[in-house]
């Protein structure tokens, strides 16, 4: 026991440690909070098609020299518009939709930066570098989930009434086109924030995963949304650790912790079944 | 007049799907629509709603009704079906349309749900999850949040689709006593005609260019205006023109 308390002691002493565990708290809260939005309306993959697009805009910016979070923001939160709409009118559907722009994105940005033969470092944006946030980013990162999870607690009921039924919401006067915007909003804001977190291949685990482990074992949207969050954050604090610990990439430690509990609920779920079956 | 609808027309893209349609509702009417799949029942329901651009025509809501005052209960989907929400949850849910601005539900919110749970009666399935329900349960859940929504109209499409006989008959119990009983208007969409000629005030039969609407004993009366769609070719001519009842071809 005095050996563990000695060693997280240890690091928090150490100053990028502790900057990876403030983002990674935030970042992960954020992204369970709305990912029970995106998977139960079935844009699980959303967070993987935005953040390959937060990708391009990324190496877009550098190439121009431009400051990244400035470019791939708004451009992340239009893409995520576009593909809202795309479900909405429905010629193209939201899964074929999001594949569509996730690849031509990356396939884009990939090339903007073997042209502009920048120095950019393909391998931290697609897999993350939690460990080489600078000052000013973990500003900016505390700023906008801040506001992102403020937010979410505002919308709360409405997220609620429209993620479970838009046509009723919409037929009994709620704005749901606004509320689907602003569910755009800050899934794009989560995502470009936490592609610095696990890079832009595995930013969707951070979203899909806590909601699903979480529906494993909670039926209802109260404790789904409390359940998700913690276990997002948890994870993606245990991950970070073992990561420092073991000397092994945070965002693989972080995706695995995730399954983990995934693997862990999902037993537990299957208990519970049993056990009220016999009873 | 709660609804009054002028020779509307509704489409798909360039499908038109109801062409020139006039029908009113009065308050304390029951108005079934009955015809077959893809006769424009659910399109008519959306506009109805709000939810569909009408092309011509125009749809007025009277008696102070406004938009956002109309119970709808729509059919399932396939979200529902696994969504983790308990049963409160969905049934608070259909207060939003007076949550406005404001964040958090009041304690009136609150209130009103449990009396609509409790009319009902399904307070004693409040803390429990919606998606392990029975089929009957379900949709009494959905007419529950309907029901939080609305004083006045209540647009239901096809509640009774997939439920056994016995839960069936027990919600059209339902809905008839919530029309007598509490005076709510009600526009139904329903396969079930027989079922339909029993409850009904009045009748919206639409099959493809030919629609009848009146009340329920000119529908009766109308011999062609009931075999419809039996036989296709007769019905073209000698539909009735009594009063109240309109065929149009």
């Amino acid at each position: 026991m005095n050996e563990i308390f000695e060693l997280i002691t240890q690091i928090l002493q150490l100053p990028f440690m502790v900057r990876a565990l403030i983002i990674g708290v935030l970042i992960s809260l954020c992204a369970s909070l709305l990912g029970v939005s995106l998977v139960l309306k079935r844009y699980s993959m959303i967070g993987d098609g935005l953040s390959h697009v937060g990708f391009g805009a990324l190496a877009l910016a550098t190439a121009f020299n431009v400051a990244p979070m400035y470019v791939a923001i708004p451009v992340v939160i239009i893409t995520a518009f576009l593909l809202l709409r795309i479900n909405e009118t429905g010629k193209l559907k939201g899964d074929a939709a999001i594949a569509l722009v996730s690849a031509s994105a990356l396939a884009m940005g990939v090339l903007i930066v073997s042209v502009s033969s920048s120095n950019v470092d393909l391998n931290s944006y697609l897999f993350g570098s939690i460990y080489a946030v600078s000052q000013n980013d973990m500003y900016l990162s505390i700023c906008l989930s801040l506001a992102v999870i403020i937010l979410y607690f505002i919308f709360y009921n409405k997220m609620f009434a429209v993620t479970f039924d838009e046509n009723f919401a919409r037929a009994t006067g709620a704005n749901a086109t606004g509320y689907n915007m602003v569910m755009a909003c800050l899934t794009a804001v989560t995502i470009v924030v936490g592609m610095r977190l696990v890079g832009s291949l595995l930013i969707s685990s951070l979203i899909i995963f806590p909601p699903l482990t979480s529906m494993r074992i909670y039926k209802t949207f109260k404790k789904v949304i409390i359940s998700s969050s913690i276990v997002g954050v948890v994870c993606v604090m245990v991950g970070i650790i073992s990561s420092f610990i073991l000397n092994v990439p945070a965002s693989a430690c972080i995706v695995l912790t995730n399954l983990a509990a995934y693997v862990i609920f999902a037993l537990i779920g299957s208990m519970k079944k049993k056990m009220l079956k016999k009873a | 007049m709660l609804i009054e609808c002028n020779n509307i027309c509704l489409a798909y893209e360039n499908n038109i799907v109801v062409k020139d349609l006039s029908f009113s509702v009065n308050k304390g009417d029951y108005l079934c629509i009955i015809g077959e799949n893809g006769s424009g029942k659910t399109t008519l329901m959306k506009a109805l709603l709000g939810l569909k651009k009408v092309e011509k025509g125009n749809i007025s809501l009277g008696e102070g009704l406004k938009q956002n005052e109309i119970g709808y209960l729509p059919q399932q989907t396939g979200i529902q079906k696994d969504f983790p929400a308990s049963v409160w949850e969905v049934v608070l849910s259909g207060r939003i349309n007076r949550l406005g601005l404001k964040p958090f539900f009041t304690s009136k919110d609150k209130k009103i749900a449990e009396e609509k749970m409790a009319l009902l009666s399904i307070e004693n399935l409040k803390n429990k999850c919606y998606r392990e329900l029975s089929g009957g349960q379900q949709q009494r859940v959905l007419l529950a949040r309907a029901l939080c929504a609305t004083q006045k109209l209540l647009l239901l499409d096809e509640p009774v689709a997939g439920l056994d006989l016995l839960v069936t008959e027990e919600m059209y119990h339902i809905i008839y006593d919530l029309n007598k009983q509490k005076g709510i208007t009600v526009i139904m969409i329903t396969h079930d005609v027989d079922r339909a000629v029993r409850d009904a005030t009045h009748i919206l039969h639409m099959h493809k260019d030919k629609v009848f609407f009146g009340d329920k004993a000119h529908y009766l009366e109308c011999d062609t205006c009931r075999q419809f769609t039996e036989n296709e070719a007769e019905s073209g001519h000698g539909c009735c023109k009594k009063g109240g009842c309109h065929c149009h071809e």
